[in-house]
């Protein structure tokens, strides 16, 4: 089995590991960086539970080998607070209820993110499409979609805040 | 590629190859990962034609401008493949090498008579895209070629639909259809293709469809015509997601359905 060695950023820290070429990438950042806010749910890409950031855009890291994101910027789950505080979407998900066992959370989270950045106000039918790929089995997804039009309302009053 | 052969799989976007080794149904010994070349991810026009690098991702042929212009209709299918995730990664020449019987893009490229460039190192050959389907999941690529560009002709002066029907939103279809014609201005057509995906093992055209389309008018009694006509040309399989009969009553409402949106387009058109 060929090894590698991998250098990465994962929320903003500079990461080198040896790693199998085999290692998918959603395992090297559980079990080689001990980041385990990346849940691992179908492991064939179904489920989005591995979803994080790769190169400013979401993919599934249970598709992905671990070499393949040598030299690149992650962002995961944990990368979303700041100073010990939640991001608008952690708190607008904890407010509304966007989760009940909390196995999709960093998943949809991060695919929220994704499309708030683009997107500030999404509409409902929007809001679905974007965590098209983020599969629940507890909430029905209301809550969910709930939580991100929340956290839409949120983040505009954040920046009207920091641009008065 | 040369030297492993068969052994040795292309990785692309991965987003078929990767979940297909992780349940061990493909167990290639060699990965050859080509996303790091660059400049493999252009979408361009050249002669009339579109040319997308077979690293383009499904989000950027989705957001293309030259392919909302020239060809609308890729852009159009990409919002159905697959969900946001899987188009950030996946690309479109690893969808074509892939040839799934039910995917969007080979629809497309099928349906317009597109072409593939395949790479040795050697040389490049084109093929055809009417001789690169060979089967489901087959394509006439050799064990050491690799796909590095598409091409599709433009769609500018035709007027196109595309819909497929899945069990739910970003699956596989169960059946889809891909209409494109050129009217005259009598509103006869002089030019059509009828693309099916998902109702053989290959993407398919209605040649016969398109045949009796040609000189004529979209009235509502051609239209039930060639609807039928094309649900007798599909080539569909019964499986777990649903019967071959039930696929071929799909091609016919599907055809019907686009035939009427054309019609619906070019009515527009006039006023």
């Amino acid at each position: 089995m060929t090894r590698h060695t991998v250098t990465l950023v994962v929320n903003g820290t500079t990461y080198t590991r040896e790693v199998d070429a085999r290692k998918l990438l959603c395992d090297f950042i559980r079990e080689d960086l001990g980041l385990t806010g990346t849940h691992v749910g179908c492991e064939h890409g179904q489920c989005g539970s591995c979803t994080i950031f790769f190169k400013g855009v979401t993919v599934k890291s249970c598709l992905m080998l671990a070499v393949q994101a040598h030299g690149a910027e992650l962002k995961t789950a944990e990368g979303l607070s700041s100073d010990g505080k939640f991001h608008p979407i952690q708190e607008a998900f904890w407010e509304n209820h966007g989760l009940q066992c909390g196995f999709c959370t960093p998943g949809m989270l991060l695919s929220a993110l994704h499309l708030l950045q683009s997107n500030p106000n999404p509409t409902e039918r929007e809001i679905r499409l974007a965590i098209a790929g983020n599969l629940c089995r507890c909430t029905g997804y209301v809550n969910i979609v709930k939580s991100i039009r929340a956290a839409a309302e949120k983040m505009k009053l954040g920046q009207a805040a920091q641009n008065p | 590629m040369e030297k492993y052969g068969d052994e040795a799989k292309i990785l692309a976007g991965g987003q078929s190859l990767m979940p297909l080794i992780n349940m061990r149904l493909a167990r290639p010994a060699v990965l050859v990962d080509i996303n790091r070349i660059s400049g493999l991810d252009f979408i361009r026009e050249e002669d009339g034609s579109m040319a997308i690098g077979a690293l383009a991702r499904h989000a950027k042929v989705a957001s293309s401008e030259v392919l909302k212009k020239g060809c609308p209709m890729l852009p159009h299918a990409a919002q159905f493949v697959g969900d946001v995730q899987v188009r950030s990664r996946g690309t479109f020449g690893g969808c074509i090498a892939h040839a799934d019987p039910a995917a969007e893009f080979g629809a497309v490229v099928y349906t317009l008579g597109g072409e593939i460039v395949a790479q040795e190192i050697k040389g490049s050959r084109v093929i055809p895209v009417t001789e690169f389907f060979l089967d489901a999941l087959t394509t006439s690529l050799k064990p050491y070629e690799m796909v590095t560009e598409v091409r599709v002709p433009s769609l500018q002066g035709k007027l196109w639909s595309f819909r497929g029907i899945a069990p739910r939103f970003g699956d596989m279809v169960l059946a889809g259809i891909a209409v494109a014609l050129e009217l005259d201005g009598g509103g006869n057509c002089r030019w059509s293709r009828i693309g099916m995906f998902g109702v053989g093992s290959t993407p398919l055209r209605a040649s016969k469809s398109e045949e009796k389309i040609l000189g004529n008018r979209l009235e509502e009694k051609l239209i039930a015509e060639i609807a039928g006509q094309a649900a007798a040309e599909a080539e569909p399989a019964s499986d777990i997601h649903a019967s071959a009969s039930y696929r071929r009553e799909l091609v016919r409402w599907l055809v019907a359905w686009n035939l009427r949106s054309v019609r619906q387009q070019q009515q527009e058109k006039k006023q």
